[in-house]
């Protein structure tokens, strides 16, 4: 379980977290929705510690991520997390293969020997073949964000944080992508926290749902209650309209 | 005016201490992580192979021109070039090898570090080395560090020999000077403690541009333009670093008697 109280982050003066609080809970998916810039992706990044959260807590199982200081500690928190980087963030100068087996070196028991096996099984698991030999470059948009994926399975996560895991690709591609997040769900039984503004998607995958908006959770709920909502900034957002309050406040601003 | 010196201090002060940090970790690391060996060797090899060329060339003829200059000013004034092979030697193995070799690192493999860092700064990369069980002064910092140590003082020694053997062909070809006597003037005057004066010098250019190549490349922002920066950035403050600290280092040395 992963709880979430007062979060607050500020870069400079701009603050764009302010007391976002969320519960987390095992082995559901949970879609964090919101606009370009609502801090979705800085949110998630205060869960690893990958950003320096301003104020409030983050307890993952009852431990506060926030007020660990030892560098020590603090990797083996992150050993829970795996983290989908929105471009999939492969290490360019290696293979395919190396990629997905970069973890195994620092996270697992595994020998060097199964390295391929565990590669080719991860590989497999999201639905590719024989292209371990292939540099990142040589990818599609689509390939990269499985095989990054693979990469975060081959160290056996807890829980998977994905950045906007369909922005980028076409509607199949995306639906691919949902499909295979729902199937790590059901067969390893992972945390999922989804940072997205794609609504099939949320619709398709999430157990909750939490619409993030100017730094602050304005609503929570399942995907029929999101659908049902009489909110009119989630209405807007979730029908997909220029015309509404966020866009009145944007042209505000 | 004002302002704007200000914000200029403001942003060395926060990089120097941004580079501290970042040794610091290096330090805690060190001892608590094992060791990147692949990387390490692969850096060295990636560094020396890089710089090996053009420390060659840029050492060759600035030992022929260094020959040259002092063969045609001592020859003016005794009458002959004498000591032709000290003058060489002396301003090659305690100055000029290990600046020039400096120089060069700095511009072709210190370059290629920010750049390799800085893009994997803004495309993430970076990040994903924390969620994967390391971090970017374990897997990148040390094995460069290491390498940066490992192979400047060996381009060094490279650097003097081909200056050495630069002056040696003016001296023999163009002045006249006896391949014998130009190599006795080198051995007669000079002594360990010369050839340790550079070397002592490399092993500090190494950890300075090691430090700030990696620093520039971790902190860099801002898509292609910022890599572009963080490198045009690294490449002159280690150039200026080199001229700087060489002063000082010549002057502290010195004082110890080295």
């Amino acid at each position: 379980m992963i709880e979430i109280i007062d979060l607050k982050k500020n870069f400079g003066p701009k603050q764009v977290l302010k007391d976002v609080n969320l519960n987390i809970e095992d082995g559901k998916i949970t879609c964090i929705l919101g606009g370009s810039g609502s801090g979705k992706s800085t949110l998630i990044k205060c869960l690893v510690r990958l950003i320096e959260a301003s104020g409030g807590k983050i307890l993952v199982d009852g431990k506060d991520v926030t007020k660990i200081n030892s560098e020590v500690k603090l990797a083996a928190i992150r050993r829970h997390f795996g983290y989908l980087f929105q471009d999939g963030a492969l290490f360019d100068s290696m293979t395919v293969g190396e990629n997905v087996a970069f973890g195994l070196k620092y996270l697992t028991d595994v020998p060097p020997a199964d390295y391929p096996k565990v590669v080719k099984e991860k590989l497999a698991l999201v639905g590719l073949k024989d292209v371990e030999h292939l540099n990142p470059s040589e990818l599609s948009g689509g390939m990269r964000k499985r095989v990054s994926l693979a990469r975060v399975l081959a160290v056996n996560p807890k829980c998977i944080l994905y950045d906007e895991p369909t922005t980028g690709l076409d509607p199949i591609m995306s639906d691919i992508i949902s499909e295979l997040i729902l199937d790590l769900k059901h067969k390893l039984g992972v945390t999922s926290v989804v940072i997205t503004h794609d609504m099939n998607s949320a619709f398709k995958i999430a157990d909750k749902i939490a619409f993030l908006h100017e730094g602050r959770i304005l609503m929570e709920g399942t995907p029929e209650e999101f659908r049902r909502t009489d909110n009119p900034y989630v209405k807007q957002f979730v029908s997909g309209s220029s015309h509404g309050p966020i866009q009145m406040k944007i042209m505000k601003d | 005016m004002f302002k704007l010196i200000g914000k200029k201090i403001d942003s060395l002060l926060m990089q120097t201490g941004g580079a501290a940090e970042m040794i610091r970790s290096v330090l805690f690391w060190l001892g608590r992580s094992r060791f990147e060996w692949k990387q390490t060797v692969e850096q060295s090899v990636s560094i020396g192979v890089n710089s090996c060329g053009v420390t060659a060339l840029t050492s060759l003829f600035t030992g022929m021109v260094l020959a040259l200059q002092a063969g045609n000013t001592i020859g003016n004034i005794f009458g002959e070039p004498i000591f032709v092979g000290t003058i060489v030697s002396f301003s090659l193995i305690r100055e000029l090898g290990p600046v020039l070799t400096g120089v060069v690192v700095s511009g072709r493999a210190g370059a290629a570090v920010t750049a390799h860092i800085g893009t994997m700064a803004v495309t993430e990369q970076l990040d994903a080395l924390y969620t994967l069980g390391t971090n970017p002064t374990r897997y990148l910092v040390i094995p460069r560090l290491f390498a940066f140590l490992i192979t400047m003082p060996v381009l060094t020694v490279f650097s003097n020999v081909f200056g050495v053997i630069g002056g040696y062909l003016v001296a023999a070809y163009a002045l006249g000077v006896p391949g014998e006597v130009y190599f006795n003037d080198i051995t007669t005057f000079m002594g360990v403690k010369d050839f340790m004066h550079g070397f002592i010098k490399s092993f500090i250019f190494a950890f300075m541009i090691a430090t700030v190549c990696c620093y520039k490349g971790i902190s860099t922002r801002g898509g292609a333009e910022g890599v572009g920066k963080a490198t045009t950035g690294a490449v002159v403050t280690t150039i200026v670093l080199i001229l700087v600290l060489d002063y000082f280092l010549t002057a502290i040395l010195t004082a110890f008697g080295i």
